[in-house]
């Protein structure tokens, strides 16, 4: 299984501030990887830098082809980015919002609504409910259903277990698991929870002040001496 | 004393300087220009006071400078008051009318205050209509004596170097310090104690109170004729340009703001093959676009860019919004 | 899976108060038209006036919703696109044919607009944005009597001059044409809005436009469809407005007044507001012109603007606008 995503020596600025110096990672087809590090440290400035909504250069290849463009090109390209904030329109309904999430599909989303349906059973009798008025966890896993919709290879996700109960981060790390396992989604995971996240993924990288400051895959980062201090607490 | 500082009290007084000495160089003609030129800086200030330095939106003020004008006609022509005196006076009779607007004015903010500015602008114009038996309808009403160009350019560069200064000192101290906190965040401001309804209120008094000035010289320039027509919409709208081509926030850009306004009308006119009959406003609808394209936070914006980059502080730039 | 509570809808602005106030206007005007006629014939000619309001304040919140500018040359824009109807008649188009050519080109001359004009400072200054349109309006309104002059011209009376009587009530053909071509095109407009896919995705680019683009809609072109279909709402409002006003380059110049005070009167967020918002407007200020002795035509503006300012006090979102709740 080749890499599907390549970041090779990416640098990306807000404005005059330099967020990430250098950065390489590469995420296998298939695989699920996680980007850990304290607040600032870059992690989703890392996936910004891949849907390109935040000035970025160095060398970006999906696909072993370069990635290019803006988060219009970058979902078309097959890359789902659940965002900070999740990316729901609120003001909009569930169905709504789902249609948005298959926005680029072409053709029957009667297939696809039927898979949401199993993956999410309670969002059918929630159609008409608008988006804003869900639970934070609801609005978790319509970010998630929406993703899916757009049927897309890989997934970006923006730190899934904010502001999330302990149950309901363990379910929505169970539906990414199936997702990947089951759909063959590829998955790009930004979290704080480094606990959690080391469990699914089975690459990580840690971040630090903008720079990859440790990498691998995940059993061995969790027996690492640091990270067991900074992210894991014992 | 700064070198900032320096450098921009050298530039007003080669103003100063320039000003005095330009009549006995021009035409009538051009002395009225000129005034007029004075006259639109002064109802700029008064508008970016307003917009620029404490964040509310008006695109009414044609409205106080009709107010302005016709208390200096009517005082005129019923009372033959001394031309001079009647600015104070339409000074004052706009600073009340603007705080009269000022207070339901703290209900509405952003675009729904600019929309009900706009069209106190539109409406204050057709009042004078309906009460023609004593304003003269839409013939107007002419002051009791007739100046001079001469004599209103150098009347209303006198008041526009005094409001100038008194715009400079009032925004330079607590008041404007109040103001510029009110404009950057209002929660910020009143949890600081800043009284709300007091500073917006008394900015928009003071903001019509320059642009009743400005309306009173206004119709001294023409011909001392205060008429429904002259204030309308164009008018407002005019000031508004010329306060978005200074930039806002910023005094030292409004002269460049008033110069262009003043003179644009000109060149508009004298372009070729389309300066004809209409055309001039084809021209002056693009060069303003263009002007709006190129620089889209007016000329203070541009000196704030200029100005950076003999400085590498970390200031803000002069807010556009 | 736990449930939590179910909230109610979030608040489309149209609170309660509001709507049974309209609903007993409506009962109002039924009897006032049942009981006189002049009151009827005043009130369907208001509807009438106010549906050339309720479109082109539609467009203004059209565009307002989507790029959050005031277009201050929407008036001029749809009175452009009505002495480009008048040239094709000129040049031999019958007026059923030229009246859907006008709505393309209108359609085109939208996006244009916002292409050349209006995308370069979208995002640098809301000042800037507005002092363009402003600019707009005087280049057009320039270009527009350089081309034609500044004389009256008419065009054939698209319905007639008929007068249809109905229970002793004298109504226009044209005044009815002008509510039923508003209303068709306002419904159409509607339906493109709920039920395509088109319709979400631009109503997605103006609500949050980085989410959108993450879900892969080209905002850039979702506004500049906006900006398209709200120049075609101008070009009926223009169309509609010619039998009375006849052509001349300031003809809309009222109108776009009534129409700011209709859309900011229902919200400016709000298109069911505007409509609401327009037709009010006209049938207010007909019925007040026919029965306030003192409110003559001049004072019609004022009047506009005083209704406009005592229900901005009361609620200062508009009829219809939602309160925004800011975080500190």
């Amino acid at each position: 299984m080749g890499a599907l995503l390549q970041l090779e020596d990416v640098d990306a600025r807000y404005g005059p501030i330099q967020a990430l110096h250098g950065v390489s990672l590469s995420v296998a087809e298939g695989e699920i990887a996680a980007v850990l590090g304290a607040n600032g440290a870059g992690k989703t400035t890392t996936l910004r830098a891949v849907s390109g909504t935040v000035r970025r250069s160095g060398t970006l290849t999906f696909d072993g082809r370069p990635l290019r463009g803006g988060a219009e090109a970058t979902a078309r390209r097959g890359i789902a980015h659940v965002p900070e904030g999740r990316g729901t329109f609120a003001e909009l309904t569930v169905s709504e919002n789902l249609r948005l999430g298959a926005y680029t599909r072409r053709g029957g989303l009667k297939d696809d609504t039927a898979r949401v349906q199993q993956y999410f059973p309670w969002i059918e009798e929630r159609k008409s409910q608008q988006a804003g008025t869900l639970s934070g966890g609801e609005q978790q896993m319509l970010a998630l259903a929406r993703a899916f919709m757009q049927r897309p290879r890989m997934l970006l996700l923006d730190e899934p277990s904010l502001g999330l109960a302990p149950l309901l981060v363990t379910e929505i790390f169970r539906i990414i698991r199936e997702l990947n396992e089951h759909e063959g989604l590829t998955v790009l995971v930004v979290e704080q929870n480094a606990h959690i996240a080391l469990q699914l993924a089975s690459t990580a990288y840690v971040l630090e002040v903008g720079r990859v400051a440790l990498s691998g895959p995940s059993n061995e980062l969790q027996q690492h001496e640091s990270v067991r201090r900074s992210y894991l607490g014992y | 004393m700064t070198r900032g500082l320096a450098v921009r009290m050298l530039i007003v007084a080669v103003v100063a300087v320039a000003v005095s000495l330009l009549p006995f160089g021009l035409s009538g003609y051009h002395q009225g220009l000129a005034a007029r030129v004075a006259i639109y800086f002064i109802a700029i200030m008064g508008l970016n006071i307003l917009v620029g330095y404490t964040g509310q939106i008006s695109i009414g003020h044609g409205a106080f400078m009709a107010i302005g004008g016709y208390t200096t006609a009517i005082m005129s022509y019923y009372h033959h008051t001394n031309l001079l005196l009647t600015l104070p006076l339409s000074f004052a009779v706009s600073f009340v009318c603007g705080l009269a607007i000022g207070i339901p004015a703290l209900r509405l903010s952003g675009v729904y205050l600019a929309l009900v500015t706009f069209a106190l602008a539109v409406s204050i114009p057709q009042l004078p209509l309906k009460w023609s038996k004593w304003t003269g309808g839409s013939n107007g009403l002419r002051t009791h004596t007739t100046p001079s160009n001469t004599w209103v350019y150098g009347v209303a560069w006198g008041c526009a170097a005094l409001l100038f200064v008194g715009a400079w000192l009032l925004l330079r101290g607590r008041i404007g310090r109040a103001f510029r906190s009110i404009r950057d965040s209002e929660v910020a401001a009143a949890s600081s104690g800043v009284s709300l309804p007091v500073y917006k209120t008394f900015a928009f008094g003071v903001s019509a109170a320059y642009a009743g000035v400005a309306g009173s010289l206004f119709v001294l320039i023409t011909n001392g004729f205060a008429q429904p027509n002259e204030f309308g919409v164009t008018l407002s709208l005019q000031i508004l340009i010329g306060a978005a081509v200074a930039g806002l926030g910023s005094l030292w850009g409004t002269i460049a703001g008033a110069v262009f306004i003043g003179l644009l009308p000109q060149i508009s006119s004298s372009f070729p093959v389309l300066g004809s009959n209409h055309g001039q406003d084809v021209v002056f609808g693009l060069i303003v676009i263009l002007v709006m394209l190129a620089l889209p936070n007016g000329i203070a914006g541009l000196l704030w860019t200029i100005d950076s980059r003999f400085k590498s502080a970390i200031k803000s730039p002069p807010r556009a919004s | 899976m736990r449930l939590v509570a179910r909230k109610t809808r979030v608040s489309t602005g149209a609170s309660v108060p509001v709507l049974i106030g309209i609903a007993a206007v409506c009962v109002f005007l039924v009897i006032g038209s049942l009981r006189s006629d002049i009151f009827a014939q005043q009130t369907v000619a208001g509807l009438s006036q106010g549906a050339v309001f309720a479109s082109l304040a539609l467009a203004l919140v059209l565009i307002y919703r989507a790029t959050e500018v005031i277009n201050f040359a929407q008036g001029e824009m749809a009175m452009l696109t009505t002495y480009i109807a008048y040239q094709l008649t000129i040049w031999g188009v019958t007026y059923w044919v030229a009246f859907p050519l006008t709505l393309l080109i209108s359609f085109a001359l939208g996006i244009f607009i916002y292409g050349v004009f209006i995308r370069p400072v979208q995002h640098r200054s809301v000042i800037a944005l507005v002092i363009i349109t402003v600019g707009l309006f005087i280049l057009i309104d320039g270009l527009v009597t350089w081309k034609w002059g500044a004389d009256l011209k008419f065009m054939q009376a698209p319905f007639g001059n008929q007068v249809y009587h109905a229970g002793g009530v004298a109504f226009a053909r044209q005044d009815i044409g002008v509510l039923a071509v508003t209303i068709v095109s306002v419904v159409l407009l509607w339906g493109l809005f709920q039920f395509t896919k088109l319709g979400l995705a631009m109503r997605a680019a103006a609500l949050r436009p980085a989410a959108a683009a993450l879900v892969g809609v080209r905002v850039d072109w979702m506004l500049a469809v906006g900006w398209g279909l709200a120049a075609v709402l101008g070009a009926v409002a223009g169309l509609m407005t010619e039998p009375t006003q006849f052509l001349q380059p300031t003809m809309m110049q009222a109108v776009l007044l009534y129409s700011f005070a209709a859309a900011v009167l229902g919200g400016l967020e709000s298109p069911a507001g505007s409509v609401v918002g327009g037709l009010a407007l006209g049938v207010f200020l007909n019925l007040v012109g026919q029965y306030v002795g003192w409110a003559t035509s001049e004072l019609r503006l004022p009047i506009a603007f005083v209704v406009l300012l005592i229900v901005l006090l009361l609620k200062p979102n508009g009829l219809f606008g939602r309160k925004q709740v800011r975080r500190v």
